[in-house]
């Protein structure tokens, strides 16, 4: 199996917190990977580790190798702009753009100067694929911001898969939605998966079950442990992750 | 590819927001260093003992260049204006801040808006018209343009920066402390006066400092209603000339690069200084306090 | 009871406070108003100083208010929204950071004089503008500058963090990201900064006392590098240095008319501006 995403003896201080400690993981290619754990024990900050959204907060300090594939994300042989292109991000709270519900899936296609009918087409697969156009198909024109919660968050998948990105990371997708959307979202989360690898943060340990292929469950900063779907919630190796998948501690 | 020519406007506008940044730094030093270079040329041709202890300021017939009068003006005029604007301010403040309702409330801030928004000469031409005649008849004087008259003025002028700030600060007071306060037994007036007011002090202080900086360096108001008279001031039904009204005053007819010219500088430079010191130690006594605070 | 008399004191000292104030702007607008108003004429407002300015127009005086605060705003305004973006997306929380956002505040503290006399030094003499619109504006431009960059700053401050973020997930470069969203939603608020910084500029008069402005010229400037009239200037000359100060009275009413019910329709316009932008938010 391929790797697209891996992180080797990877270390994250925020100032003097030591967040991440020597986090060694794989992602295997078109697959579902759950990051679990507890409040705090670094799920968030290892996810945007991977497409360098620390980079915009100060006093960040990073060491070790983060990879997709081959390249080394942090390297800077290519524009960070482009390693977001390649690994996309959808996050807790649905956060579409001030603009209407096509203006938003259009404006990643816009910034490389994607031909103008090329983008109609565009924008149409991202939203059949995102499960959302038949719902906004004759009112694109709309401002997204009157979508329901289900409906925007959908809307920024939609957004994120049109530059045609080859991770999709996703931070708490369902956190904020309600229980039909959540469904309705996982149902997304595993059909995309055929076309595109994907990592997601949950604290829903039901959820973890439901869509994951591999799980990663964290601690502390530390990577416990990574196996199937299977193995972590049936027979784990530690006995912390058979504690926490239990619901002995959360 | 285009790529290129994104990440290379990136790399230009990072740059150019920053270097705005540091243009500010090259503002405050530029009027720093006019005002020094200025004012060293004006050490050069009078002792600084002369200007500093003097008390006659007489540029032109008699080449006395001492500050003192002007200073002692500077302090009479903002002394009697924070006298007033003090009391009134904070009560204000605390009125609005703790017991007016809503309603009261969505009047009152756009008045203290209002009052802000009236331009300096309006309030000397008030002072000119109004108040001088006011006080001159008061007190049987042949006019009203003198130091009380800028004080009332200078009032005026300072009470929108000095309610505002020290209705954030009042504002800002934990509830908790008033909610122990009041559970203890206290009522709200006793409340206010022994436990929010002593609480928001920091912020007070600073109010008053930014009060106390704007009437230091307001030029327009006791331009026109001070009287302007370069004697020594006496009392407050005195004329007085101020820093700034000296300057605004002599500087239109000064020849260029005289020693007259350079005094206005050195002058300009006390005030600078003075204006300065009054800010830093605000921010100075509200940050010490804080410590204390919530 | 002891606790009556305190309450009736504290009562006495709030309330009274605030009454006083709320009289001061109430005394302070009808006297002028009442004076000014009927002064107002077609002939007042659009009209030229006529016989030694003891009669006819302050259209000049208008002319020159204006242009002054559009050269102010031209000049101020890019470089404070600059500066605003500089504090507070790319600056992270350095010592060089401390000391630029000290300076504002320090500048933004200096008597308005002194920036007349730096304006003087640096641009009619060092940079041989002469008094002129050119250097009074710029004088001015530097004034507000400090109020500018801190209006800025607070309005993009209130543009969620969540919209950067979805912009730059998406693959945008941080210029892009600011200029497609960034300045667009913090907009309001940074028109409000300007309008009230008009609003204040309007009413300077110690900026522009050696810089360009001067009591009486005829006609209206007809380049940059003229001297102009101005609103608060000719108020101040007109009540204390006219010869015949009786006479002009009722012209300094109507232009201390003119001037406050300029400065209170911006801060009007901002207000509006200030209250549609919360309703959207």
């Amino acid at each position: 199996m391929n790797n697209k995403l891996s992180a080797e003896k990877l270390n994250l201080h925020f100032g003097n917190r030591h967040t991440l400690k020597d986090v060694n993981i794989s992602i295997p290619e078109r697959k579902i990977v759950a990051l679990i754990g507890p409040s705090g024990c670094g799920k968030t900050t290892l996810l945007r580790t991977f497409n360098r959204m620390h980079d915009l907060v100060s006093d960040v300090k990073i060491t070790g190798e983060v990879k997709l594939e081959d390249l080394d994300i942090y390297g800077n042989t290519i524009p960070v702009t482009q390693i977001r292109r390649r690994i996309g991000m959808v996050f807790q709270k649905p956060n579409p753009f001030p603009k209407s519900i096509f203006d938003n899936v259009a404006y990643g296609l816009k910034l490389n100067k994607t031909p103008a009918g090329r983008i109609n087409e565009i924008v149409e697969e991202s939203l059949k694929e995102s499960a959302l156009w038949e719902e906004v198909k004759n009112d694109l024109k709309k401002p997204a911001n009157r979508l329901s919660g289900g409906q925007q968050q959908r809307l920024c998948i939609a957004r994120t898969i049109a530059v045609k990105p080859e991770v999709i990371l996703m931070d708490e997708p369902c956190s904020a939605l309600d229980p039909i959307s959540t469904a309705k979202v996982e149902e997304l989360m595993l059909e995309l998966k055929k076309n595109y690898t994907i990592v997601v943060v949950t604290h829903n340990m039901q959820q973890a079950q439901r869509v994951s292929d591999e799980i990663a469950f964290m601690y502390m900063g530390e990577l416990v442990e990574y196996g199937s779907n299977n193995k972590i919630f049936l027979s784990p190796d530690k006995d912390m992750t058979k504690n926490y998948v239990s619901g002995h501690f959360g | 590819m285009s790529t290129r020519f994104r990440e290379n406007t990136d790399l230009f506008f990072s740059k150019l927001f920053k270097v705005t940044g540091l243009l500010t730094l090259v503002l405050l030093g530029g009027i720093f260093f006019m005002l020094l270079y200025n004012s060293v040329s004006f050490f050069l041709d009078v002792a600084p003992l002369d200007f500093f202890t003097g008390n006659q300021w007489n540029p032109g017939s008699r080449g006395d260049y001492g500050i003192l009068p002007l200073i002692a003006s500077t302090i009479l005029v903002t002394l009697g204006s924070m006298l007033i604007a003090v009391p009134l301010g904070i009560f204000t403040a605390a009125y609005m801040s703790e017991f007016a309702n809503r309603r009261v409330q969505r009047i009152l801030k756009p008045v203290i808006e209002m009052l802000a928004a009236i331009p300096s000469v309006a309030i000397g031409f008030l002072g000119i018209v109004i108040i001088g005649p006011g006080i001159a008849k008061l007190f049987g004087m042949q006019n009203g343009l003198n130091a009380l008259n800028g004080s009332i003025l200078l009032a005026i002028m300072s009470l929108p920066t000095i309610v505002t700030v020290a209705e954030d600060a009042i504002h800002a007071v934990p509830m908790s402390y008033k909610e122990a306060s009041l559970g203890l037994g206290a009522d709200k007036w006793e409340t206010l006066f022994r436990v929010t007011l002593p609480a928001a002090l920091p912020g007070l202080i600073a109010a008053v400092m930014l009060g106390l900086g704007r009437a230091i360096g307001e030029t327009m108001t006791v331009l026109m209603a001070t009287g302007n008279s370069l004697a020594f001031p006496d009392g407050y039904l005195d004329s007085i000339r101020t820093i700034t009204a000296t300057i605004a005053i002599e500087m239109g007819e000064v020849p260029y690069q005289t020693t007259h010219y350079y005094a206005l500088f050195a002058i300009a430079t006390v005030l600078f200084i003075i204006t300065l010191a009054v800010n830093l130690i605000g921010e100075a006594i509200a940050k010490y306090y804080r410590k204390f605070g919530a | 009871m002891r606790k009556k008399k305190t309450h009736i004191l504290g009562w006495i000292l709030l309330l009274g406070s605030t009454i006083t104030i709320c009289s001061f702007l109430f005394i302070i607008i009808f006297h002028l108003f009442s004076q000014g108003l009927p002064v107002l004429s077609w002939e007042f407002l659009f009209g030229h100083p006529k016989e030694g300015l003891t009669k006819g127009g302050i259209f000049p005086a208008i002319i020159g208010t204006i242009l002054l605060t559009l050269i102010t705003t031209v000049f101020a305004v890019p470089f404070g929204i600059c500066c605003a973006i500089y504090l507070n997306e790319y600056a992270g929380e350095s010592r060089l950071t401390g000391i630029i956002r000290a300076s504002i505040r320090n500048l933004s503290g200096i008597p308005s004089i002194i920036y007349g006399l730096f304006g003087l030094a640096l641009f009619v003499q060092s940079m041989r503008l002469g008094t002129s619109l050119l250097s009074a504006g710029l004088t001015l431009g530097l004034l507000s500058l400090p109020y500018i960059i801190t209006t800025t700053e607070e309005a993009l401050k209130r543009v969620p963090n969540s919209t950067r973020e979805a912009a730059l997930a998406i693959g945008s470069t941080q210029f892009e990201s600011i200029r497609d969203f960034v300045i667009p939603q913090a907009m309001p608020g940074i028109i409000t900064g300007i309008v009230l910084t008009i609003a204040r500029v309007a009413g300077e008069t110690a900026p522009i006392l050696f810089t360009g402005v001067a009591f009486y010229i005829t006609g209206v400037p007809g380049s940059v590098k003229q001297e102009f009239m101005a609103l608060p200037y000719h108020l101040y000359m007109l009540s204390t240095q006219h010869q015949s100060i009786e006479t002009v009275r009722p012209l300094a009413y109507g232009t201390v008319t003119v001037l406050i019910l300029i400065i209170l329709m911006m801060n009007m316009v901002a207000f509006y501006i200030r209250q549609k932008f919360r309703e959207n938010e």
